[in-house]
């Protein structure tokens, strides 16, 4: 078991967590924080390079590094493992933000409960992405999931008990019908008389999952996972939750927990139940184009900086799944990119607009003006990030949307042309808000005296925004490095009961 | 009469030997040495837990006749509420030798020890008669037990609402066996089953309706529920413990065993549709009032009335699955409950507070307490790593393994509910954590039993789910088990 690397993955947090608890002071707490976070940098990428010379040697099975350990016997319930393109840029994404986050909170309150609770979640995230155990997978996601309340609660601002409380109880209301489904999955995952299995790759060979069952379980599934990917009419609780959480938490959660809602899309409903996909992605996708056009029109008239921010990830994290119900090679990759993407340009945004409501005290546009001048790294750091979700080409998000609509494009009919043409207005949509945004904070005049007395960031802020600019331009420069990392992914095996 | 019978029923005689030496122990000894019947209790008992792990189980003996009968099933089950009553006899020690309880703590002891003799039988019998001996013996000593606190007026309320509705159910649960009796002319399980045949007339839905309402009480089951939440308050919190576990776990074994190996055969025809609304009202009901609750007493007795009703999903099932995944159930909810009870005791000994405005900013003043109650909250919540979750998942698991869509309706309702479930038990945690109050109850240190306690109990909430031990094994057991020969 010990001898897979995947299983660090896990075991890293896990240390950490202990770490946590025998620290004395806040210094032991960043570095064991620090260290911890590039051991899972360093396995990452050690894991990205080890993956792609072993698919350069020839290696042709689905997933690579896999591993299957019993837990519960008697249901066929199994630790197991594995990976593929996908996952492995999932993981990368995680640890870096990871490490960013913790350069964000450098100076939080009441340090080692905040670390151990982000390190449980993180503990979540990552098992969710290295397991192909539908039962191992469900549990992970739940770990995820439930620090988000304490995290919010108690470290976070304005009406947080409220959001927090909101967020978590949509989530979990979104993994009752998750746990409904995957049972139901699980009863059908052989045919007649076979043994049941909770392994994804297995039920995929199986594909005994009757049509009349997947039209059961994929709406389900896919709602299930689709709330946590702030799918409409289920986004409520990200706003809330974002505006209230602590800024690492913001980063995280934006940044990474909102793809495991599409990564889960992906990987199990689509995954397991590609007929249904296909005949109902139609109701998805008008759902989906409605998040995406939706929460940039909402962006665009809130004034909290927080607020314009989450409502422009339920646009992107909707451009994720209406990319996902595309179901063709192009918009899935695509979809994988905007996850990197999107997970990364918005991280650094929730990054910076802590640093900067660190110092003024406000997250109110109206309150604030002229900060480029004040504090011109953050000021400048701000700009790449609005550009990178505006798409501007040379960074992420353009190569992500790019390629979303032109898979989209490649369906000949009425109703996904009409949607795409919608869904690509958001493009226009925020360029106004981040526009908006940027004119407003950093180069209006200067709202308040006081303002003019605060400082730039700090070495570990500085630390923190870098690491996630080098990464948001990296994809935007190298696109076609992540591209032969994710396209093995979506070999025929996927597409080939619906026969695209 | 072959006297070797007796053999098969060693664990029953090994309570009889505590409850002996005990009364005994209680009886016979200088005052002085009184101050050590909590003490002596909990050792002799763990003594006789650890025998009736070794040596407790027979295999499959069918005893008197077929009137008894043990297997490893019945005797994993006795095993499981063992463990439950090592701790409540943990957790109770430092109340007992409290100044109220001086001259009355040996009662305790022999009192709870007869009744899970009761409890013993009830899991055990295959004779009605047997049964309602296990079923009386172990209702009418707890009336006693929730009268303990003599000075309190709630607890005399509660032992008489305790009683009176005790006996009142018992009442129906024996005209429904006289019906029974009426129609199969024996009071044998398995002669019962043989004779009713497979017609289910109406005179046989009323007898099951009146024997589900009796078995339902104890269990409380919505709506013979009404008794519950009073009950648990005015009793002495160690009892309110050993009753909202220990007593439900029994009660829901004995009912599985009636319900599949009596009226097995009127599965489909009478009693499966009863048994889904039973759940449904018992689990959302449970949830509903549990939300509005402001002592915490009351409120785990709302929220204890929600789980039997996740409990009871354990038989819907009907096979040996669903039987596995009931007692890995019980065994996953006594140790959170018991972790929830075992904070609640440990303040309310300190400082008389039970609600739930009290635990405000618990974290900070006594970050231990509020660790552990924290902990016993998301267990029974079902969020994982915690045991709850694997509990509720194999419940949920097993019941789906009927297949039918009426099922899949019902698992969504109870997993609806969990949502709601997760509500209330988050206000706790929000209390003890996100609250920014000053804390209501000063830092303290509990005795070193109620910590032994909550150690335990929080051991077991981590441990029983993420070790896959305890599920197989008890998975292994129920795969043996007969229970399930009569389900068509």
């Amino acid at each position: 078991m010990f001898s897979n690397i995947l299983i660090y993955f896990v075991i890293i947090p896990l240390l950490m967590l202990a770490g946590f608890a025998l620290c004395r002071n806040d210094k032991q707490i960043r570095a064991v924080a620090v260290t911890g976070s590039i051991a899972l940098m360093a396995l990452s990428a050690w894991l990205l390079v080890d993956y792609l010379a072993l698919r350069k040697a020839g290696e042709t099975a689905e997933m690579l590094y896999t591993g299957s350990w019993e837990w519960f016997g008697p249901l066929n319930i199994c630790l197991a493992v594995g990976v593929d393109g996908v996952s492995i840029a999932m993981l990368i994404l995680s640890s870096i933000i990871v490490f960013a986050g913790s350069f964000a909170s450098w100076k939080i309150d009441n340090a080692r409960h905040f670390f151990m609770w982000l390190l449980l979640l993180s503990t979540g995230v990552f098992g969710f992405f290295i397991t192909v155990d539908l039962f191992t997978m469900f549990m992970f996601y739940e770990v995820a999931l439930i620090p988000m309340y304490l995290l919010i609660g108690q470290w976070g601002t304005g009406r947080k008990e409220y959001s927090a409380m909101k967020l978590t109880l949509m989530l979990m209301g979104g993994s009752a019908f998750l746990m409904l489904s995957l049972i139901g999955i699980y009863y059908h995952s052989a045919p007649e008389g076979g043994q049941l299995t909770w392994n994804i790759l297995e039920i995929s060979q199986n594909a005994s999952i009757s049509k009349d069952w997947q039209y059961f379980l994929f709406p389900m599934c896919f709602v299930g996972f689709g709330v946590l990917g702030a799918m409409f009419p289920f986004h409520t609780w990200s706003p809330d939750g974002h505006a209230c959480a602590p800024t690492a938490v913001s980063m995280l959660h934006a940044g990474v927990l909102m793809k495991l809602g599409g990564y889960g899309c992906f990987r199990v409903a689509m995954y397991l139940m590609p007929e249904a996909a296909n005949d109902l992605a139609w109701i998805f996708l008008i759902l989906t184009g409605v998040s995406v056009v939706y929460g940039a029109f909402s962006a665009c008239v809130q004034t909290d900086l927080k607020y314009i921010n989450a409502y422009s990830s339920v646009s992107h994290c909707g451009m994720v799944l209406f990319a996902i119900l595309m179901i063709n090679t192009t918009a899935l990759t695509g979809a994988i990119m905007q996850m990197l993407s999107h997970g990364l340009m918005t991280a650094l945004f929730f990054a910076l607009i802590g640093m900067i409501y660190g110092r003024t005290h406000t997250r109110d546009i109206r309150l604030m003006g002229g900060l480029m001048k004040i504090m011109p790294f953050l000021g400048v750091g701000y700009v790449i990030a609005g550009m990178a979700s505006l798409g501007l080409p040379g960074l992420s998000g353009f190569v992500a949307e790019m390629t979303i609509f032109v898979g989209s494009f490649e369906h000949a009919d009425m109703f996904h042309r009409t949607f795409t043409v919608i869904a690509c207005s958001s493009i226009v949509i925020t360029a106004v808000y981040i526009l908006r945004v940027v004119g407003k904070l950093l180069f209006g005049p200067v709202q308040d005296e006081h303002h003019l007395q605060l400082t730039d960031a700090t070495w570990w802020e500085r630390l923190s925004v870098i690491t996630l600019i080098v990464s948001v331009a990296a994809i935007g420069c190298f696109p076609n490095f992540f591209e032969s990392l994710i396209k093995f992914t979506f070999s025929p095996e996927i597409f080939r009961a619906i026969g695209l | 009469m072959d006297y070797s019978q007796f053999l098969a029923m060693r664990q029953e005689l090994g309570v009889l030997i505590v409850f002996l030496l005990v009364f005994l122990y209680d009886t016979f000894m200088p005052k002085k040495a009184l101050n050590a019947t909590a003490g002596f209790t909990a050792i002799l008992f763990l003594l006789f837990t650890v025998a009736s792990f070794v040596w407790g189980n027979v295999g499959t003996v069918d005893a008197f006749s077929g009137m008894y009968s043990t297997s490893p099933v019945c005797s994993m089950i006795k095993n499981i509420l063992n463990v439950g009553v090592l701790i409540v006899l943990i957790q109770s020690v430092r109340w007992t030798n409290g100044e109220l309880m001086t001259v009355r703590r040996g009662e305790f002891y022999e009192l709870l020890l007869v009744t899970l003799f009761g409890m013993y039988l009830m899991i055990s019998a295959r004779h009605f008669l047997l049964f309602v001996i296990g079923l009386e013996s172990a209702s009418l000593p707890l009336a006693a037990m929730v009268a303990m606190d003599k000075n309190r007026y709630e607890s005399h309320e509660a032992a008489i609402k305790y009683i009176l509705t005790a006996v009142f159910s018992s009442a129906i649960f024996m005209m429904g066996l006289s019906f029974v009796y009426g129609l199969a002319g024996s009071l044998y399980f398995n002669d019962i089953a043989l004779q009713l045949g497979t017609q289910a007339d109406t005179l046989l839905v009323v007898a099951l309706a009146f024997v589900i309402s009796g078995v339902g009480f104890k269990l409380s089951l919505v709506p013979f529920h009404l008794w519950t939440a009073d009950v648990y308050q005015g009793a002495p919190t160690s009892v309110t413990s050993y009753l909202s576990v220990i007593s439900k776990g029994a009660a829901a074994f004995a009912f599985l065993v009636i319900l599949v190996q009596v009226f097995g055969q009127f599965y489909s025809a009478a009693w499966e549709w009863m048994l889904y609304a039973l759940i449904i009202v018992t689990i959302t009901v449970g949830n509903l009032f549990a939300i509005r609750q402001k002592n915490m007493k009351r409120f785990l007795a709302f929220s204890s009335i929600s789980q039997a009703g996740y409990i009871m999903l354990g038989i819907v099932g009907c096979n040996e699955m669903g039987l596995a995944a009931m007692m890995y159930y019980i065994l996953v909810y006594i140790f959170s409950n018991l972790a929830a009870f075992g904070v609640i005791g440990a303040i309310e000994n300190q400082t008389g507070k039970v609600d739930m405005t009290d635990y405000n900013g618990l974290s900070r003043s006594n970050p231990w307490l509020a660790f552990a109650m924290m902990l016993a909250m998301f267990s029974l919540a079902g969020i994982p790593p915690f045991a709850g979750f694997f509990s509720k998942f194999f419940i949920f698991t097993s019941a789906i393994n009927q297949g039918s869509t009426a099922i899949y309706i019902l698992v969504l309702i109870a997993l609806i509910n969990t949502i709601a479930s997760l509500y209330y038990y988050l206000l706790v945690v929000k209390a003890m954590y996100i609250s920014p109050e000053e804390p209501q109850i000063p830092a303290f240190r509990s005795a070193c039993s109620e910590r032994l306690g909550m150690w335990i109990c929080v051991a077991g909430v981590i441990a029983l789910g993420i070790v896959s031990f305890f599920y197989n094994s008890i998975i292994e057991a129920a795969a043996g088990s007969n229970l399930f020969a009569f389900i068509g």
